[in-house]
């Protein structure tokens, strides 16, 4: 008898082993080099209960547990969550362009962030540092103020992506009058659009953590339920579904991440496309495969360009939006070309 | 026999366009009633009102109930939409399955007896081979049967058709419209469709509602109501109507202009 759609546990191995991979390659590689299997001794010493001497010196070890492992687990989240976002806006717009930035959110954290920088609000530390607020803020506000102009009852989703459009125009046309009247500050405003996976110590991980799991759990809780709206709003009514319903909380579940992410990273293009495009060609077009892959794919594929960033070029530094774009490009366009699947 | 969709006063609003205005219709348990009217009579409103897709007020009856939510409802009324989305990559089983969604709710995964449902639903519409092969790379007549297949997983009592021959050539018409009539009396279905081929009309199913300008401007069996001023005043044709032991035949009359005019 034939089975439905379901993630396949080979899909899910390869996923882990990339993830495994490109954390193994995040912790050990660097200006110093440390044996992978000391990194795994350091990290298990660290769990409770467990004494074991990883032969690390102490600054080695602060090494890994302080700068590289943060960030590493920076980098999973930022990745996961801005793929998953990008899967989720797709199947919720039934739209294989839509990507986290559709309704406003790089515009809107964009503005706030180069506000809080030209008022000189940038210099706090950590999780109470003025620019991933102002940047959650304005990005979280872009969204919702495109829901508000765009979402009317009885249209098709494609007027609240127009809503999403216009916003976008706005704020970044406020931004750049914000921006010209700066004109000292053009540079940081700049570094923090090109995005970054930085870190002091644990503090971005620890801001990032809570939205992440939330809008994971909640976009993958309704995975199935985007199966059903695949079929248009009508259809899915049909079914017993509410349509307008479903993607308000898909929406706002996948903005909440995103915003997040880009509030502690600044705008890393391109994840939320190549990602899910690539799971739907390799895997299936089923939101129960492509959303859960995406997390998993997403985090491997931000901590191995991460990786690329601060090692290409060392001991400068790439942008990782210039990265994810330079990698992420071509291999997309490799994908596209040699599949022989209609996915959209 | 009791009515399985209750319509009375029926009106929907679309901006500001009064699309129906007071449409009253029974259709009885096991009963076929086709839908004709022409272009812009609120037909496919009509449908979509009966589905909960848009607002109305009147009152709609579902088996006696007009308080069901979206899920109740969704299993009580399938619906095989005039051009279905069918989004792509999507296998012909997994298609099939979302039909149980009124079953097994938003959240859950479809059981074993949803499976068991969908392959028979298959089994019975000659489409087990396709379980595996993708909706969109099908042709016409059998994406209409897996569509059809998607209703009939609903499990549910009525069934309601928007044009179901529209992309169809003539013999995957008959085929279509044969196979709802079978599927009716296997399983008791209740059909409620909308037609623009009003020969067709008359041969399935056994009554005809007429929908012109938001209201039902006549109901009743087929000879009875097919004549040539009804479908002259309402559909703006003339028609010449040929009887047939399968019911009338209608057919255009060619317009000849009339010379003797000023």
């Amino acid at each position: 008898m034939p089975q439905g759609a379901r993630l396949g546990t080979g899909a899910v191995a390869t996923a882990i082993a990339a993830i495994v991979l490109a954390v193994a390659g995040g912790l050990t590689i660097g200006p110093v080099d440390i044996a992978t299997l000391d990194v795994v001794r350091e990290l298990v010493d660290g769990l409770p209960f467990v004494e074991l001497d990883s032969g690390l010196s102490t600054t080695e070890a602060a090494i890994v547990t302080q700068i590289r492992l943060p960030r590493v687990v920076l980098g999973l989240m930022v990745g996961a969550s801005l793929s998953l976002s990008g899967a989720a806006y797709q199947g919720a717009f039934r739209n294989p362009l839509a990507d986290p930035y559709l309704l406003g959110i790089a515009a809107g954290a964009g503005l706030g962030a180069t506000i809080a920088i030209t008022e000189g609000l940038g210099d706090g530390a950590g999780v109470l540092d003025a620019v991933p607020l102002a940047a959650f803020v304005g990005g979280l506000g872009a969204v919702w103020i495109s829901y508000l102009a765009g979402n009317v009852a009885g249209r098709s989703p494609v007027t609240l992506i127009l809503a999403g459009v216009a916003v976008a125009s706005f704020l970044t046309a406020l931004q750049t009058y914000v921006l010209q009247a700066n004109s000292d500050v053009i540079r940081e405003v700049y570094t923090w659009i090109l995005g970054r996976i930085g870190t002091s110590g644990w503090n971005e991980p620890a801001l990032l953590a809570p939205y992440f799991l939330i809008s994971v759990a909640v976009v993958l809780r309704y995975r199935r339920a985007l199966d059903v709206l695949a079929v248009g709003d009508e259809e899915a009514a049909s079914l017993g579904v509410d349509p307008g319903r479903v993607r308000l909380v898909v929406v706002l579940a996948a903005s909440l991440g995103a915003a997040a992410a880009v509030a502690v990273s600044g705008l890393i293009g391109f994840v939320g496309i190549i990602v899910p495009h690539t799971v739907r060609l390799a895997f299936g077009a089923s939101n129960r495969i492509v959303l859960p892959l995406s997390v998993l794919f997403g985090a491997a594929f931000m901590v191995a360009a991460d990786l690329a960033a601060r090692t290409v070029l060392e001991p400068a530094e790439l942008p990782i939006g210039v990265v994810t774009a330079f990698i992420g490009a071509p291999f997309f366009a490799l994908v596209l070309r040699s599949s022989r699947k209609e996915v959209w | 026999m009791s009515a399985a969709v209750s319509v009375e006063g029926l009106a929907v609003t679309l901006g500001d366009t009064v699309v129906l205005r007071e449409v009253d219709l029974d259709v009885a348990a096991g009963e076929w009633v086709n839908v004709i009217g022409p272009n812009g009579a609120g037909k496919t409103t009509l449908l979509r009102a009966l589905l909960g897709a848009v607002d109305f007020d009147g009152r709609i009856g579902i088996n006696g109930r007009s308080d069901g939510d979206a899920m109740s409802r969704a299993r009580a009324v399938a619906y095989v939409p005039q051009s279905p989305v069918v989004p792509p990559g999507v296998p012909v089983i997994d298609y099939v399955l979302l039909g149980r969604t009124p079953h097994r709710g938003l959240f859950q995964a479809h059981s074993g007896h949803d499976l068991d449902v969908a392959a028979e639903v298959l089994d019975r519409l000659d489409l087990g081979r396709f379980a595996r092969r993708e909706v969109n790379t099908l042709s016409g007549g059998e994406r209409q049967r897996v569509v059809m297949a998607r209703a009939l997983a609903q499990e549910s009592s009525i069934v309601l058709l928007d044009e179901p021959t529209t992309a169809l050539d003539l013999g995957h018409q008959q085929d279509m419209l044969d196979l709802v009539d079978a599927l009716r009396s296997e399983r008791g279905l209740t059909v409620l469709a909308t037609l623009h081929d009003l020969t067709l009309a008359a041969r399935y199913g056994d009554r005809i509602a007429v929908l012109s300008d938001g209201v039902i401007v006549a109901d009743g069996g087929p000879s009875d109501i097919l004549t040539e001023s009804l479908i002259s005043a309402h559909f703006g044709a003339d028609v010449r109507i040929i009887d047939d032991v399968d019911g009338p035949i209608i057919v255009p009359a060619v317009r000849r202009p009339n010379r003797e005019s000023p």
